[in-house]
């Protein structure tokens, strides 16, 4: 599949995205919004065949955002789905582990560090933090004040 | 109480801080076949991704060197990438080569570490023995280019810190040659034994579509039949000018997985030979202004699969998030696909196979399910994988043990 192609096929779904960045030409950005996330990243790794690479958690001003890497390598192209989860009281979105299994551990860290619910997940325990961490304590979040703990 | 011999669990781990990784394996086993594995890891978290944060830009790489004492050059520069792409600076000919030249002699000295390994585990001690003795030229090498041994620290945003003395080109040559026939030497030994193609073949299977479903990198994905290899997917540093080719297999056993490992010494070597002699003339570096705001993303083939690192910056002097995934990450829970029906005195290697933390797989102990009396330990575990290739020796002819004249 050549570039235009692969960006021929994106736009087939161009309905559950916000819209599509490129930050360098083999840097691609899908933004959605979490409820259509799962649908997006099922495209991507059912589809377009493209690796699973691994997710990001990033807790920003008004939101949360999931960025799940995936690497097209037949034209070493990044595809990353940005998914915007809104409700910062209740974060949630729909977990991919029950079709990629190589998700399980990086949505468990995300979950520990952000606190965000991943739904469907089929082994959703700590994977970072200890046992004997408090519950709703999220060390990535930008409120988490460190020297609290103890 | 009642203790039911049926299902039993085998502990594996959990730490050892002098490795690179800390993992605890809990073996589900009926018998001796393994029935369910779960891994548990983080027992030394150091919060790389959260100091980060903390860091200049330019401090960075010092740090993620750390993440890992083997893959101390592939991190920086997955690291690096990712902030050159951020910022659009273009490194110079020569520090590109230079980076291809030290990421390629760690791959080798990697890779020969494996090797010994493996045949540690499965009684070869020999093979143990000599590819240590031989990877140590391989240490010296990056000793002379970079002041260290490992954790080099050569890689700066813009370019590299020290310059290859072209005085010293001759010597390093001179030195891969040798390296190149010993190795040549134990590949050879290794690949043609019988007892060894006995012992591994068909051990540890990860198929096609596991190694896709639990998207593994590098030599475990290449020897299920996964081609993908960054170096040249997504070309960086000076691979995209060399001669040299993936090692693929398509099996996904034990066996496969040294097959691809002792090929990628010999790319390896290829690549050092050709990125010394052309070596180009001029500057190691170019001046960094400021990191504009935005993300970007870097990664690198590192001697285990692809390092991954994601930065984001506001337009400060330090990121707001940065992201590092390291291979084992993904290489660790396949166990799941390749263990599960497995023998527990086949699991030591294909645990190893993966070339993950060597410390967990010494650190095994098999413990009763109802009264978690230990059954037996890491050495135990060991014996049995060591003892069922000596029973295969026995089997084929062979006389037992042997020595060194």
């Amino acid at each position: 599949m050549t570039y235009e192609q692969l960006k021929e096929k994106i736009n087939s779904i161009s309905d559950k995205l916000i819209k599509v960045e490129q930050t360098s030409p083999k840097r691609l950005y899908l933004l959605c919004e979490s409820e259509n996330a799962y649908k997006v990243n099922r495209f991507v790794f059912e589809d377009l065949k493209a690796r699973f690479v691994v997710a990001t958690g990033i807790d920003s001003d008004n939101c949360y955002e999931i960025i799940y890497h995936f690497s097209y390598d037949q034209l070493g192209t990044f595809l990353n789905v940005k998914a915007f989860i809104r409700d910062r009281n209740n974060p949630h979105i729909e977990s991919i582990t029950p079709f990629i299994p190589g998700a399980e551990w990086t949505e468990r860290e995300i979950h520990d560090i952000l606190g965000v619910e991943f739904k469907n997940h089929p082994n959703m325990k700590k994977l970072i933090l200890a046992d004997n961490w408090p519950d709703g304590k999220h060390p990535i979040k930008k409120d988490y004040e460190y020297k609290k703990l103890k | 109480m009642k203790i039911s011999l049926k299902k039993s669990v085998l502990a594996i781990g959990p730490f050892h801080p002098l490795q690179e990784e800390m993992e605890f394996f809990q073996l589900t086993v009926d018998g001796e076949i393994v029935t369910d594995i779960d891994v548990r890891l983080s027992y030394n978290h150091r919060g790389i991704e959260k100091i980060s944060e903390t860091m200049q830009f330019d401090q960075i790489p010092f740090l993620v060197s750390r993440i890992c004492g083997i893959c101390s050059a592939s991190h920086p520069l997955a690291y690096i990438q990712a902030v050159e792409e951020l910022a659009g600076i273009i490194p110079p000919d020569r520090a590109r080569y230079v980076r291809t030249i030290i990421n390629e002699l760690e791959r080798l000295h990697s890779h020969i570490l494996w090797v010994g390994l493996a045949g540690h585990f499965i009684g070869y001690d020999t093979v143990f023995m000599w590819a240590w003795k031989y990877r140590e030229p391989v240490l010296d090498i990056l000793e002379k280019i970079t002041g260290n041994r490992n954790n080099y620290g050569n890689v700066k945003v813009g370019g590299c810190r020290e310059d290859i003395d072209d005085a010293i080109i001759a010597e390093i040559l001179k030195e891969l040659d040798k390296i190149e026939k010993k190795m040549d030497m134990i590949t050879k030994a290794v690949l043609d034994d019988p007892i060894l193609q006995a012992r591994l073949k068909g051990v540890g299977v990860l198929t096609k579509q596991d190694a896709i479903l639990y998207a593994v990198t590098g030599p475990t994905a290449r020897a299920s039949g996964v081609d993908i290899d960054v170096r040249r997917d997504d070309p960086y540093a000076a691979y995209g000018e060399l001669d040299w080719k993936v090692i693929t297999q398509t099996k996904g056993d034990v066996f496969a997985k040294a097959v691809v490992r002792l090929l990628e010494i010999f790319e390896s070597i290829k690549i050092v030979r050709q990125a010394l002699k052309k070596l180009p003339k001029g500057p190691i570096s170019v001046e960094v202004k400021q990191i504009p705001a935005g993300e970007a993303i870097g990664h690198a083939e590192a001697p285990r699969g692809e390092t991954f690192h994601y930065v984001r910056s506001d337009g400060g002097n330090r990121p707001v998030r940065h992201k590092v995934r390291a291979p084992s990450y993904v290489n660790v829970p396949s166990f799941k696909a390749s263990c599960i029906g497995a023998n527990i005195s086949d699991v030591t290697i294909t645990l190893a196979a993966v070339d993950p933390c060597y410390s967990c797989t010494e650190r095994l102990a098999v413990v009763g399910g109802a009264d978690s009396k230990v059954l037996c330990d890491g050495r135990e575990l060991l014996r049995l994988s060591r003892s069922k290739t000596e029973q295969m020796r026995k089997q084929a002819g062979f006389k037992e043990g042997f020595k060194f004249e």
